[in-house]
């Protein structure tokens, strides 16, 4: 086995090994979310015509629990091996910076599937869903779990302690995914806010993912494919350059 | 080709320039170093005198500023996929990871390195280090002295030919200890280099050929254990009296320590036997006598005063 596929297995197996925290818990804080929001919204919002509110909005959180995840996955892992110190067992062997990034990248991507996964087996019995464009569907929640999952690589570079990866997560991913119109379409908002939004890479991954399940969209997916592939690409270059430097890992 | 090759570097920590008021520390200024192969080599210096530096830089965790290292030949910048594969460092903290047992450790380990099946070293391992019964426990549920153990075991699942060791006694037990060096001997034994860092002074006169000392981030003195203990130490007859002073002939050279023993040096069996017939002779009542042999503990204390000597005089 290559370097690569035993971090990847390790990742994996550290996941899975406490899937009840890790796949359980977001799956249920999803059902939770679309339990109160469809409760108190569904009368009053009507996002795409002929989709109802709670299943527009089962696709946005789903996706949201995916990002999230995503994130939390790498970055949780790499904290947590810096600071108890045995990040030196990865740093020690001769794993060349792609192999340690494709790890962490793949493994993060996994549990995000199993979580989005988890939110629609959960949901299937509730709010049965329409899968017009499912390659569109998965295209979107792979590249949106990548970004996500790149971004918690990058945090985990770059925080020392666990008080500034959670300034990252509460100040950075989460605005982000929630401003990322999981919870209404972006049509609904004033032109400002629209044009703050598409600045989002977030936004076309759940535009995306949701267009994947009832085919409409704000935004066709010809365009925000590109974009999040786009955005998700930037950030693995800087994840690479970044471990190829050693920064904060290689003193 | 040398085991290690260690050529000007320079490493410094914290930001801005060396300037006073500045976060700024030179954990190393300018080392160089060469271990042969097959070596069993200590390099010894007082907390904070960079060789938990250097040993970083050789395994890649710590990017040297200026200069060069290489182990068996290989650059750790150009070619770290071949100069870490030749090396197995046993970090000086005792870090684990609490997923995992002891052989879930060992296997991942191997695995990092490319090495799929693995079992049969990674027995040996287990068997050589003493942990056999542990193979299936948890990393958490192991004492220090184990977690330790485990630690040289991960530095040694790809058989390198280089094993560094940063105190790797620290907190161990004597029977655990012994256990360890008869191990690492027995490596050595067989053609592996070692590169051994500690506080105990008297486990690096044992085991080690030659002796490099650091103090301030440069190497203050460095050759076989041999020369330096005869250079800065020597062989002392101790008598204490109960009666007397010490006889003219001998307290010429001797001197006396604060408990009120005399050092007579003596450098072979008939130095020691004109000393005790010089004491018999005058008539000495001899309390206690030993013959005490050279020191590595005194060199050390030696060289790093004599070190603070020569920069205050600078």
């Amino acid at each position: 086995m290559s370097g690569f596929a035993t971090l990847l297995y390790k990742e994996v197996l550290r996941f899975w090994k406490v899937s009840f925290q890790t796949v359980g818990a977001p799956v249920l804080s999803t059902l939770l979310y679309l339990l109160v929001f469809a409760h108190a919204l569904s009368a009053h919002v009507q996002a795409f015509p002929g989709v109802s509110y709670v299943e527009f909005l089962v696709p946005g959180l789903a996706m949201m629990a995916m990002l999230q995840n995503a994130f939390a996955n790498s970055s949780s892992s790499l904290i947590q091996s810096k600071i108890t110190g045995n990040i030196v067992f990865i740093l020690l062997p001769p794993m060349a910076p792609a192999e340690i990034f494709l790890a962490y990248l793949i493994a993060a991507v996994l549990r995000a599937m199993v979580v989005g996964a988890g939110v629609f087996a959960a949901t299937i019995w509730i709010v049965p869903l329409p899968l017009a464009h499912p390659v569109w569907a998965l295209a979107f929640a792979l590249v949106g779990s990548g970004l996500l999952a790149t971004l918690g690589i990058i945090a985990g570079i770059w925080s020392e302690k666990f008080d500034q990866l959670a300034a990252f997560q509460n100040f950075i991913v989460m605005p982000l995914t929630f401003l990322a119109g999981v919870f209404y379409s972006v049509h609904s908002l004033p032109p400002f806010w629209q044009a703050v939004s598409r600045l989002n890479p977030f936004f076309y991954a759940v535009d995306g993912f949701r267009y994947g399940f009832f085919g409409q969209a704000d935004i066709s997916p010809a365009t925000s494919l590109p974009i999040a592939t786009a955005a998700f690409a930037a950030l693995s270059f800087l994840t690479l350059f970044l471990l190829h430097r050693g920064y904060k890992l290689r003193h | 080709m040398r085991a290690i090759e260690v050529r000007g570097v320079e490493k410094r920590f914290g930001r801005g320039r060396e300037a006073p008021g500045n976060q700024y520390v030179r954990a190393l200024a300018g080392v160089s170093l060469e271990i042969e192969r097959g070596e069993f080599f200590a390099l010894l210096g007082p907390n904070g005198a960079g060789k938990t530096t250097l040993i970083s830089a050789l395994g890649g965790l710590a990017i040297a500023d200026a200069g060069t290292l290489s182990v068996m030949g290989h650059d750790v910048r150009r070619d770290y996929r071949e100069a870490r594969r030749a090396v197995g460092i046993v970090p000086q903290e005792i870090v684990f990871d609490p997923f995992f047992t002891v052989r879930e450790t060992l296997e991942l380990q191997s695995g990092y390195f490319g090495l799929r099946r693995n079992g049969a070293w990674i027995d040996e391992l287990l068997d050589k280090l003493a942990l056999t019964g542990k193979a299936g426990a948890n990393m958490r549920s192991l004492s220090g002295g184990m977690k330790r153990r485990v630690m040289v075991a991960q530095a040694l699942v790809h058989r390198p030919p280089v094993i560094v060791l940063d105190e790797p006694t620290a907190g161990v037990d004597v029977e655990l200890r012994q256990t360890l060096w008869t191990f690492i001997r027995s490596l050595n034994a067989a053609g592996h280099t070692i590169l051994l860092t500690t506080h105990y002074l008297e486990e690096a006169q044992q085991l080690c050929s030659r002796i490099a000392m650091m103090k301030d981030g440069r190497i203050v003195a460095l050759d076989s254990t041999a020369r330096l203990l005869t250079a800065f130490s020597e062989r002392v007859l101790r008598v204490k009296l109960a009666n007397c002073d010490l006889p003219a002939s001998l307290a010429a050279h001797a001197r006396r320590d604060e408990a009120g023993w005399w050092r007579v040096p003596v450098e072979d069996t008939a130095h020691i036997e004109n000393a005790l017939a010089a004491l018999r002779q005058a008539g000495a009542a001899v309390e206690s006598l030993e013959v005490a042999e050279p020191e590595l503990e005194e060199v050390f204390v030696k060289i790093m005063r004599q070190d603070a000597v020569a920069e205050s005089v600078a």
